[in-house]
């Protein structure tokens, strides 16, 4: 049997790559948007800078912190040892799975549905173990502790933005001079945006890379990568120019001026983490596929990933982003957005955060219904004028439908493709 | 385009309408001054040109207020309560639909403010106007509150705002008690039907700083259940 996967190695191999190469253009052509989309929606960078971006940060999140994600979504999931007399099953299952997902998100999108690309592939990798394999075949407890984490991280992501913007209340707002106060703190929320970016990357994502460091390295690499930040946040905001009328209209103005540098970083932020989180559900499936086929059909779950896997999943999320990032954000532009740059932050910066510890620990977890969950944090401090409960209702609601959609058509999938390699 | 990116989560701010609606309420009832000093040169043309334009902006205040009630569905997550909201967007409506009668009142019956009562009703006509104007002003600051999440020195700036229009009422209170007893002296040189009526515009125009007034409280009620 396992010489199924000799003689059709190179050929399981191209194929996984082509859908996994496309999984990560979709990626990036409609979901970026999501991330991007609050930073252009408040009009604090215009859609060019924000494919800029997104290019470099997307690029840089995949391939620095998209590892342990990947790891998961290769062999998180599903218990390798039912896969051992039949390891044709798990490359069968991850192809299916990838087209599954990746069939459901055009589905969708055309329906204009918001789903995720996460729920897709996870619903499709179980759908295809639990099925076409055993029932035991997925690692129940695991997936339940990612399913919980979907609804814990937008409870944790919007209670960080509650926070945030309740502090940001306190220190700029409501206080008798709060241009002065916008241009004392806001280089340091920029340094926490930084700090708390690169100690992930640091301590979780680098030695994927090759890179080691102990604790106190990677603090001191974190901080000093914050105080740059902080400094470059310093000197941009030194060089805005203010309008000088001294009534409170303009002062609020202007203080949402300095928001909007700030907001350059959440932006950042949010590229990053968001590369950083969904790179793995176009290469996670493709990861495992490439780990059995070149090892001959021995499922070793340690063995390292592949050199050229999450390169090429980063600049398949680039080229997407590159070809049609464009149009989407046009579109997304064009929403007339009631959100100020101060709200923005707070949303971004949270749910950021939020995703990069997940990538750290290795979660995948929905980038969208994260900031989704650090908008209505922003809401409950009262920072929002109108916040459509029924788009947040959809969005949870296409959640639950897309786990048993992706699993559905990812049985299909890998049903077929056994019958035309065996 | 399908709602299938995070923005179709921010819904339209319901603030910024509603200051428009005032601004537009307060435009039409300032209208009635030059109205009034029309009806007292005996410029008829020109008070029916201005009663055109009152009834015009009136009408504008009305479709905005539609638009607004439209707009504002169940299902949104909002820092003020969306009863409250609506509240206040009717107080403000009746503030046009005030001015309207009154003006329309006047036309109607040809009426002239008499001679000895006009310099007290002046101030009196313009105190209330006053109300109107504050109101207005209370309300842009809607604006203010939202960048302030509704709490803390902007909430006290409104309510210091609110407080005035509290006094500028009773002010046109006791302009009010004035400018009666000044058309009580001359009555029985006046046409009895027409003192009727001239006696309904003055309550009227003190309407006028009465709904200003409540414009402010629901205003107050608003800020205060947060």
């Amino acid at each position: 049997m396992v010489d199924v996967l000799v003689t059709n190695g190179p050929v399981l191999i191209g194929i996984a790559a082509a859908f996994g190469f496309l999984m990560a253009w979709s990626i990036g052509a409609n979901d970026v948007a999501n991330a991007m989309g609050t930073s252009v929606g408040s009009n604090a960078i215009t859609i060019k800078q924000a494919i800029i971006i997104a290019m470099i940060f997307e690029f840089a999140g995949a391939f620095l912190a998209g590892g342990e994600v990947t790891s998961t979504i290769r062999n998180g999931i599903i218990d390798a040892a039912y896969f051992t007399d039949v390891p044709e099953y798990l490359v069968y299952g991850m192809i299916g799975s990838l087209l599954a997902a990746g069939i459901w998100l055009v589905v969708a999108s055309a329906l204009g549905w918001p789903v995720s690309t996460t729920h897709s592939i996870i619903g499709a990798i179980i759908g295809f173990a639990a099925v076409g394999v055993s029932v035991d075949s997925v690692e129940w407890g695991k997936v339940v502790g990612i399913v919980g984490s979907w609804v814990v991280t937008p409870a944790i992501s919007g209670f960080i933005a509650y926070t945030i913007f309740q502090s940001v209340q306190k220190l700029i707002f409501n206080t008798d001079d709060p241009l002065a106060n916008a241009k004392r703190y806001v280089p340091f929320y920029m340094a926490l945006a930084g700090f708390v970016m690169s100690l992930v990357t640091i301590t979780k994502g680098l030695k994927h890379v090759g890179l080691h460091f102990s604790t106190l390295e990677a603090y001191l690499l974190a901080g000093a990568v914050a105080l740059a930040v902080g400094i470059f946040g310093k000197v941009a905001i030194s060089r805005l120019k203010m309008s000088n009328k001294a009534d409170r209209q303009t002062q609020f103005g202007n203080v949402e001026k300095v928001f909007a540098i700030l907001m350059v970083v959440t932006a950042c932020c949010m590229a990053f983490a968001h590369g950083s989180n969904d790179v793995a559900n176009a290469i996670g499936p493709l990861a495992a596929v490439v780990s059995v086929v070149e090892s001959g059909g021995v499922i070793g779950s340690k063995s390292v990933l592949a050199w050229w896997i999450l390169p090429l999943g980063a600049v398949g999320i680039v080229l997407g982003l590159a070809l049609f990032g464009k149009r989407v954000m046009q579109t997304i532009g064009k929403n007339i957005t009631h959100l100020t740059p101060s709200r923005g932050f707070a949303a971004e910066l949270a749910a950021a955060s939020t995703v990069v510890i997940a990538s750290g620990t290795g979660l995948p977890i929905s980038t969208t219904q994260t900031l989704v969950g650090a908008v209505l944090g922003v809401g409950m401090a009262r920072g929002i004028a109108a916040i459509n409960i029924g788009v947040v209702r959809n969005i949870v609601v296409s959640w639950v439908v897309t786990l048993p959609a992706g699993a559905g058509l990812s049985i299909i999938f890998f049903y077929i493709i056994k019958d035309i390699f065996s | 385009m399908p709602v299938n990116s995070i923005l179709g989560v921010f819904a339209k701010s319901p603030l910024k309408p509603l200051e428009q609606h005032i601004d537009k309420v307060h435009e039409c009832a300032v209208l009635l001054v030059p109205f009034f000093d029309a009806t007292v040169a005996g410029d008829w043309d020109e008070a029916v040109k201005i009663r055109k334009q009152i009834s015009m902006l009136e009408k504008e205040a009305d479709s905005l207020k539609r638009e607004i009630r439209l707009t504002l569905p169940g299902g949104l997550f909002m820092p003020v309560e969306r009863t409250d909201l609506l509240e206040l967007l009717t107080q403000q409506d009746k503030i046009a639909n005030k001015a309207k009668d009154i003006s329309g009142r006047m036309i109607g019956r040809q009426l002239v403010i008499p001679q000895p009562v006009q310099e007290a009703f002046n101030a009196y006509l313009k105190r209330c106007l006053d109300a109107v104007t504050l109101a207005k002003q209370a309300i842009n600051e809607l604006d203010d509150l939202l960048e302030t999440g509704f709490r803390g020195r902007e909430v006290d700036l409104v309510a210091k705002m609110i407080n005035e229009l509290d006094s500028i009422e009773e002010d046109s209170d006791d302009l009010q008690i004035q400018v009666r007893r000044q058309l009580y002296a001359v009555e029985s040189e006046l046409n009895p039907v027409d003192v009727m009526f001239l006696y309904k515009v003055i309550e009227w125009v003190g309407g006028l700083a009465d709904l200003a007034e409540r414009v402010g409280s629901r205003l107050e009620l608003m800020l205060a259940r947060n």
